[in-house]
């Protein structure tokens, strides 16, 4: 295939996913297997840089640029899988992100300004709770989602995002209102103490690649083929005998667990929760860390994700630090106006324009 | 769904509202009258600023999410404009203009580039909103603002059985609310334009086969939906009030109102309009830390039993 026809390809899948209804053929290709294929040069280097950051970045850039990065890459890795390869964009990821992160400040140990709603939970258990309920919550977020289809999906997903930030808000009992919880902090383990910003760091590392390669071996499972198929043309595999509804549904609940991970690690990261946690900039700052990086592959997130952040952390040099909205902003916009496909997409487009014929795009 | 099955969930919806109902009256008559009464007029508010959400929608399957934006937009320059002239109706028509004017230049610019690209342009408006919400925080700050009521509507309306006295501007929206839908549904059933936008909705290919411009029937539409937006941001500056974080609001409220009345159809919007209102007016009178519960049952119902909305059709 050349890179003109995949790039078409990649554009008639923007178009599927806004109708809902495949424009062509599908052009699904399974590919071998995610652990058959050939461990390349650049997987080598790319995780050998990735290990050896915190060896000679200073903690700042370990812990502000690196963890979070990789923390709110997971976070926009569950939108890539429902996104790229379900065909659902949804803007409530990080709400199950927030409702795990929720669940780790009131089950665990917390401490709030004036009130004391955390249960004291030992952490392992209120971390498999958090995890356990976000999860439950993500699915039953796309068993309403999946009622409708495309450009709805949207609506609906951040109609219920933006509710629980309005109930996290108005809520005293349970979620302690505008104050949120403060001082929720990684546990101490094996004598280490995980909030350490290198610990951290591999911490969230682990938990990325562990991501990372689930969604990679997923997408050529069968179910993640099946539902590459669905994306594609519903009817079609609907006549085959999928089950479409049951499919979408457990994409919704793999992307709810990958996000609930993700929000447990961010909780930790920011050692506090508030409704601003789950407010509307943030469930659209994860689409555009999606975006930003390009949906068409798992590694897309946490590049828009490392974009992201250094933007937020040194937008401060480029202009006022309070136009950092304004900035992302611009450039989601460009990115959205000129290469749909995101960074990866710009990659491929400059790759295409100056590799010789013989290689072409793979 | 089987009749007994539709008795059943009929009944299990409407036994515990009633009950609700006369629980409501015999316990506090004048707090239940008074909520509904402000439940309507936030709904009339609603349904002004949805409506031009879901003619949008109904025509060009944009889902405009820079729609809380506009209403902003609009509540500042009707303040602005209050401010320098004193008057309130030429604040009213420079918010519409000024909003509508706004969503022309989105349409002519942007979105007619991206026709039928519907999730690109979602996220299109998605990074308008940004930038629109963040300039306007940048010229204008994150101050509150509150217009007064005109001369004309301000202090209350007294002597009204039951509730004794009311908020004249607020019992005024209840009738503006009524005269834009009824404005609404003439210009789009009893005009020439509309019929082209009803034309449109039903099948854009075959209205541009008979020779329609359809991209002036979008950009006519997509002013007015902007226009009306804008509208709406100007009453909301006296009855809410104007400060970054609105515009979110009544986003929210619109997405909710469109999906509960039905996607695309005016009437629809008018009726999630008063459900959304009136639901959380009650739920912030009743149980205030939890009124937004309301608001998401009713939004799970309503898609558990009518996926398309109330009113909606099969897209």
């Amino acid at each position: 295939m050349s890179a003109a026809e995949w790039r078409n390809a990649m554009n008639a899948g923007v178009g599927r996913l806004a109708m809902g209804k495949p424009v062509k053929a599908p052009a699904l290709q399974v590919k071998p297997h995610a652990f058959q294929s050939p461990i390349g040069l650049r997987h080598v280097v790319v995780l050998a840089f990735l290990l050896a950051f915190p060896l000679y970045a200073t903690p700042f850039l370990t812990f502000q640029i690196g963890a979070q990065s990789l923390a709110l890459g997971l976070v926009a890795l569950s939108l890539t899988f429902l996104g790229g390869y379900g065909g659902m964009v949804s803007l409530a990821q990080m709400t199950v992100a927030g409702i795990a992160g929720y669940l780790v400040a009131i089950l665990g140990a917390s401490a709030s300004a004036d009130t004391s709603i955390s249960l004291g939970w030992p952490w392992w258990l209120a971390v498999l709770a958090a995890v356990i309920v976000a999860t439950a919550c993500g699915a039953f977020i796309g068993w309403l989602a999946v009622r409708t289809e495309g450009i709805y999906m949207i609506m609906i997903t951040l109609a219920v995002g933006v509710a629980f930030y309005y109930l996290c808000l108005q809520n005293y009992s349970v979620f302690n209102g505008f104050q949120g919880f403060q001082r929720v902090k990684a546990p101490t383990l094996l004598g280490l103490d995980w909030r350490e910003p290198v610990l951290f760091y591999y911490l969230v590392l682990f938990w990325s690649l562990a991501g990372y390669l689930f969604v990679k071996y997923l997408i050529r499972a069968p179910f993640g083929v099946a539902l590459q198929g669905i994306r594609d043309n519903p009817r079609r595999m609907n006549a085959l005998g999928f089950h479409v509804t049951a499919h979408r549904v457990a994409a919704f609940a793999v992307a709810g667990l990958i996000a609930a991970v993700g929000g447990v690690l961010l909780v930790w990261y920011n050692g506090l929760i508030t409704p601003n946690s789950v407010g509307t900039s943030w469930l659209i700052n994860v689409l555009i860390i999606a975006v930003l990086g390009g949906l068409r592959h798992p590694i897309g997130p946490f590049i828009g994700a490392i974009v992201f952040v250094l933007l937020q952390t040194f937008a401060i040099d480029l202009i006022d630090r309070e136009r950092f909205n304004l900035v992302i902003g611009a450039v989601f916009l460009a990115i959205v106006l000129f290469s749909p496909d995101g960074l990866l997409g710009l990659w491929a487009a400059l790759k295409t324009k100056f590799s010789t014929p013989r290689g072409g795009l793979k | 769904m089987s009749r007994f099955q539709k008795w059943f969930w009929g009944l299990a919806l409407v036994a515990p509202l009633t009950v609700f109902v006369v629980w409501g009256v015999w316990d506090n008559a004048k707090l239940f009258f008074i909520t509904l009464l402000n439940g309507l007029t936030l709904a009339s508010l609603y349904f002004i600023v949805a409506s031009g959400f879901t003619l949008v929608f109904g025509l060009m399957r944009n889902v405009n999410l820079a729609h809380g934006s506009l209403y902003l937009l609009g509540g500042y320059v009707g303040y602005f404009v209050a401010e320098k002239t004193g008057y309130f109706v030429p604040a009213l028509a420079a918010g519409f203009l000024v909003a509508a004017l706004v969503g022309l230049l989105m349409q002519v610019a942007i979105f007619r580039f991206m026709q039928g690209e519907d999730l690109r342009q979602t996220m299109v408006t998605i990074g308008l909103s940004i930038v629109i919400a963040d300039l306007m925080l940048w010229s204008i700050g994150a101050t509150v603002h509150q217009m007064s009521a005109p001369d004309w509507l301000a202090g209350p309306l007294r002597d009204i059985p039951l509730i004794t006295a009311y908020s004249k501007y607020r019992m005024a929206l209840l009738p503006l609310g009524i005269a834009i839908g009824v404005l609404l549904w003439l210009f789009l059933n009893r005009t020439r334009v509309g019929m082209m936008i009803r034309a449109g909705v039903d099948d854009r290919a075959m209205l541009a086969a008979t020779g329609v411009n359809v991209n002036l029937v979008f950009a006519t539409t997509f002013a007015i939906g902007a226009g009306l937006a804008g509208f709406g941001g100007v009453i909301g500056a006296v009855e809410l009030s104007m400060v970054p974080g609105e515009d979110v609001r009544l986003l929210l409220a619109s997405l909710i109102v469109v999906i509960v009345g039905g996607m695309g159809s005016v009437v629809g919007a008018a009726l999630g309009a008063v459900v959304l209102g009136v639901a959380e007016t009650y739920g912030l009178a009743y149980a205030p830390t939890y009124s937004v519960v309301f608001t998401f049952v009713i939004l799970v119902l309503v898609l558990a039993f009518r996926p398309r909305g109330i009113l909606g059709q099969a897209a």
